[in-house]
């Protein structure tokens, strides 16, 4: 089956006022139909910016698209009206903080019906009026009740009365699930969905939205800087760092036997029993000044004359590395070599 | 244990007013309710739990930014918070708290040695050369160099601020620091620096932490002893290797479970806890865990006391059970 999702050598960056930030480059990156794929990295690499340039939702007045294409659904998001009919149906979107997502005033229920006037399976798309029948109105609250149901939130009728602050965090984040699944997309964008939450919640969370996602067939991207949380949910990881892709593969390929030496770093930074973390010295680069070459060579153990000076491409069938000097064997390897 | 603990709290209450209409008090929030506590001068004890369980209340108790509603205090053989009682300017120097990020409360019209002498000021008679020195000293101890001094906070890196307000709380010699969530909102990468940073400062300042983290392989990587919260209650407390080989109470041994672990097998697949912890303002009656707790049974409605044996103990009433 073709991909869903396919970005292609995207470069982008925004004007600002000390020059133009390159905040992606030639990033590469393929979901396809019921995969769940992570996009892993640390702040700054660039993973919210990937993921609302996705959904065509960044400042068109400050961006500046530098090449590449992002075609979602069979559509190109980066064209003209980009992105009309696409996002909201095929693609939906679950943000980190879902408090600051729901509108305060209003009842859960009736922004759950707003989203269903316009963004309803059922709604002809060919219709631009927001008329909406009360045949489609009794369709869509039956259908947001079961979907409220099948995110196990208790007594779904009386969900929909409440106003977003009478419910908990892990409440919330359920209802922002239900709603992103309610127009049946193709694709969810999930961003950091379960950062603010405790940790017995982000397992029932975890579990839920993979669950939902392989029964419907729904794809989804997760970003995270979690690699716990993109051990437990992914099928697929991709690896960002300062808008770079660093490295994809497959789930159990990246955790047991990652090559690129960023990546490596980054999984002995975790705190593990019988091992001091290590960390990864130096910081991530401005993007208003990237390194040239590979934009991780400053922090590269294994960095040579060559990395400076060219930027590695994304090779390989499947596990797939952008590195000059690729790490070989297991996570015991030396990375001095 | 030989030596006196340098910290004891002795049923420690810390109880907030639910208001209502006309702020008519409609109910308590016991967020700290009955905590006995000791810490041995040296070690660090690790507090987890998640969010609501009291534990940054208990850290402000011991603080003195809370006063507690019933129980005591000591610090050092001395008692320092209890109902009515007035807390000795002396021990604010000796007890420190560091909160999430410490660079966050520099002043940003202070040049940062303005900002590190300032705790000298409040608290010593040192001239300035000695002051200077002191700062000097500390300023290398987190790995800063001297010429960041002259700086303003926005020209150092968020990093560097957080090194900066470390040095700030290691100026006037504490010797118990309270770290509240000191590494969340950090990358890995950064993480494992900052967590070296503090082992690094412990051992050369010869201090105690009271380590408070809802992150497990953090507290795990980072303490002796592990203080284990659930709705203002310890429920769990041990050498931190027997808590995390062995837990006792059923709401550990589910948090445990639910900590994702890279290589092992997908714990959303088989995560059994349910629901989330109930409202600190309306606690069930008995076992505060009863309602989510698998073992529950009909003991379980008396609330249970620490059991302990020898180092490590549970708050619950079937663990025995259990083990058999």
């Amino acid at each position: 089956m073709s991909d869903i999702l396919t970005v292609a050598d995207l470069t982008l960056g925004f004007r600002t006022e000390a020059g133009p930030a390159r905040v992606l480059d030639r990033v590469r990156l393929s979901v396809r139909p019921g995969e769940i794929v992570g996009l892993v990295g640390e702040s700054g690499c660039g993973k919210t910016t990937l993921a609302r340039a996705i959904l065509g939702t960044l400042p068109a007045e400050a961006t500046q698209v530098g090449g590449g294409r992002i075609e979602l659904a069979g559509s190109d998001m980066l064209g003209p009206g980009g992105g009309r009919g696409v996002r909201g149906r095929a693609v939906t979107f679950i943000p980190q903080d879902p408090f600051a997502s729901f509108n305060p005033l209003f009842r859960i229920g009736t922004q759950i019906m707003d989203l269903m006037r316009w963004n309803s399976p059922r709604r002809d798309p060919a219709v631009r009026t927001g008329w909406y029948s009360p045949a489609r109105r009794r369709a869509d609250r039956a259908a947001a009740i079961a979907m409220l149901e099948a995110v196990q939130l208790p007594q779904p009728a009386r969900i929909l009365r409440k106003y977003p602050h009478e419910l908990s965090g892990g409440q919330r984040q359920r209802v922002m699930i239900a709603m992103a699944l309610l127009p049946e997309p193709r694709l969810v964008i999930a961003d950091e969905p379960t950062t603010a939450l405790d940790v017995t919640v982000q397992a029932q969370i975890l579990g839920l939205l993979r669950r939902l996602a392989v029964d419907r067939g729904v794809a989804v991207l997760f970003t995270t800087h979690d690699l716990g949380a993109a051990w437990e949910i992914c099928d697929r990881v991709v690896v960002m760092y300062a808008g770079q892709t660093a490295e994809i593969a497959p789930r159990e390929g990246f955790f047991a036997a990652p090559r690129h030496p960023y990546t490596h770093l980054l999984l002995r930074s975790l705190p593990e029993e019988g091992r001091d973390p290590v960390g990864i010295p130096g910081s991530v680069p401005s993007p208003l000044r990237p390194p040239p070459g590979c934009r991780f060579h400053p922090r590269c153990p294994r960095a040579s004359q060559v990395c400076t000076e060219q930027a590695p491409p994304l090779l390989g069938e499947g596990h797939l590395t952008a590195c000059h000097h690729p790490v070989g064997g297991a996570l015991g390897d030396t990375l001095d070599g | 244990m030989a030596e006196p603990p340098i910290l004891e709290l002795r049923g420690l209450c810390r109880h907030f007013p639910v208001r209502g209409l006309l702020n008519r008090r409609i109910g308590t929030l016991r967020a700290l309710d009955g905590v006995d506590l000791s810490v041995a001068a040296g070690e660090v004890l690790g507090i987890v739990g998640e969010s609501g369980c009291g534990k940054s209340t208990l850290g402000k108790t011991i603080m003195g930014i809370h006063a507690p509603t019933e129980g005591e205090v000591h610090f050092e053989g001395n008692l320092v918070a209890t109902p009515g009682h007035v807390r000795p300017p002396a021990v604010r120097a000796r007890l420190q708290y560091v909160y999430q990020d410490p660079g966050a409360s520099l002043d940003p019209n202070w040049r940062l040695r303005r900002s590190l002498h300032e705790p000298l000021v409040i608290h010593t008679n040192l001239p300035r050369a000695e002051r200077e020195a002191r700062i000097r000293e500390i300023v290398a101890a987190v790995g800063l160099p001297d010429a960041h001094l002259e700086l303003y906070p926005h020209e150092i890196s968020g990093g560097q601020q957080r090194r900066v307000g470390l040095a700030r709380i290691l100026a006037l010699g504490p010797k118990l620091v309270i770290l509240d969530e000191p590494t969340s909102g950090l990358d890995v990468s950064v993480q494992a620096s900052v967590l070296a940073l503090f082992r690094d400062l412990r051992a050369r300042f010869g201090l105690t932490y009271l380590f408070v983290s809802h992150d497990l392989a953090v507290v795990r990587a980072m303490c002796d002893r592990v203080a284990v919260m659930y709705l203002g209650r310890i429920v769990e407390i041990g050498p931190a290797a027997e808590v995390f080989a062995a837990p006792r109470h059923p709401y550990t041994k589910a948090l445990l479970a639910a900590a994702p672990r890279i290589g092992g097998p997908r714990v959303t697949e088989s995560f059994a806890l349910q629901g989330e912890p109930p409202d600190p303002a309306h606690l069930p009656q008995g076992c505060r865990f009863r309602a989510r707790c698998p073992l529950a049974a009909p003991a379980c409605a008396a609330e249970p006391e620490l059991d302990m044996t020898g180092a490590h103990g549970a708050a619950c009433w079937r663990w025995r059970e259990g083990m058999e």
